[in-house]
């Protein structure tokens, strides 16, 4: 077995344990307030954090790349005219690979 | 904020049962071939994004079946994409469906199930599931919604993933169509909702990417996602007295957006 399956099956894994976790456990473990919040946040800070290192970085440097700039840019017009999620998808990808094709970048 | 939004509008967290009751869906069909749709979109990206970031098909498959929770998904792609270390991938996407474990608690007394029926509704619990499940009106009807729900979802998540994935494959290279910005732009369409719905949520999304940014040169990739936690641990310290307010807030705020109610497909 690769590394990566051992990772792919540890993930599911662990995913699959924290769903039947909140079936099975008192839940007064957490109802309180700081937990709860703590829960709400945790998705906010580590998805920014993902969408900031996979659009800055390369490797272990900061770089910024100048299609995969545009292609978040055409993102967040996307969203900010409500466009559905394929679109913003569709968008923030198109633009990068017509910036890539055309050697704009 | 799931319980309050109309159910394709899921959102990440579930939060105290609304004060009034969220407007009933009114037609549930429709949301639910929506849901499904979406949830459609978001297989394709997820599989074509998985292979594009080393992932094999069946290892992107794989993780579609067992793990069935798109932002994790994601995630551990994401990491691998960037050349991170798998232990902090697994961590990260293992994080990232802590969210699940609270609907679980949440969902626990609707289900009511017990032995292997609880082994397999606890595969189910997601953030679709819970958004229909707490937005019927009666606990029959919340049973049935999450079943119903939970077998069209796993359906089409498992068979957009393979085509996703196998489509990866036929065309030019990742980078060549822009499929490295189909995660972030992906994230960013998840959390867009919350981060306009309250202070706490963009302070947590700025801590994080900051810390993340800060910290990448010097860590191993992967390491400074995780790193990000704390950012949201300390904004939750920060307004822990104003959880309710802004939960309220959040529910009705994200409610509407259509990119929202989409990408929330991927949120799994």
């Amino acid at each position: 077995m690769t590394a990566v399956w051992a990772a792919v099956l540890a993930t599911a894994a662990g995913c699959y344990g924290l769903k039947l976790a909140g079936l099975v456990v008192p839940p007064r473990l957490l109802e309180r307030p700081l937990a709860r919040r703590f829960a709400e946040l945790v998705p906010v800070a580590l998805l920014a954090a993902l969408i900031a290192v996979q659009t800055l970085t390369s490797g272990q440097s900061l770089q910024a790349d100048p299609a995969r700039l545009a292609g978040m840019a055409a993102a967040v017009a996307a969203l900010l005219a409500r466009l559905p999620f394929l679109a913003v998808i569709v968008a923030a990808a198109g633009t990068a690979a017509l910036i890539r094709g055309t050697g704009l970048a | 904020m799931a319980n309050q939004a109309g159910p394709p509008a899921a959102q990440e967290t579930p939060t105290e049962p609304p004060a009034a009751a969220p407007p009933a869906p009114a037609t549930p069909v429709r949301d639910g071939i929506g849901l499904g749709l979406a949830v459609g979109v978001s297989g394709l990206a997820y599989g074509a994004f998985a292979v594009g970031s080393g992932l094999s098909v069946s290892q992107a498959c794989a993780l579609s079946l067992l793990a069935f929770t798109g932002a994790s998904q994601f995630a551990l792609a994401g990491t691998i994409a960037v050349g991170g270390s798998l232990a902090a991938g697994v961590v990260s996407a293992v994080l990232l469906g802590s969210r699940n474990t609270l609907y679980a608690l949440r969902l626990a007394g609707t289900l009511a199930v017990r032995g292997p029926a609880r082994l397999l509704a606890a595969m189910g619990v997601i953030d679709e599931t819970t958004a229909m499940a707490t937005a019927q009106p009666g606990r029959a009807a919340s049973r049935t919604a999450f079943w119903a729900t939970f077998g069209t979802l796993y359906l089409t998540w498992n068979l957009a993933t393979l085509a996703g994935a196998l489509g990866a494959g036929r065309f030019g290279s990742p980078q060549d169509l822009g499929l490295d910005v189909v995660g972030p732009a992906a994230f960013l369409a998840l959390i867009w909702p919350r981060l306009r719905s309250g202070r706490a949520e963009r302070a947590a999304g700025a801590g994080g990417a900051l810390i993340a940014l800060a910290t990448a040169p010097f860590l191993p990739p992967g390491v400074p996602i995780i790193l990000a936690a704390p950012a949201a641990l300390a904004v939750a310290w920060a307004t822990r007295g104003q959880a309710a307010n802004d939960s309220t807030a959040a529910g009705g705020g994200a409610a509407p957006g259509r990119a929202a109610a989409a990408g929330d497909g991927a949120a799994r």
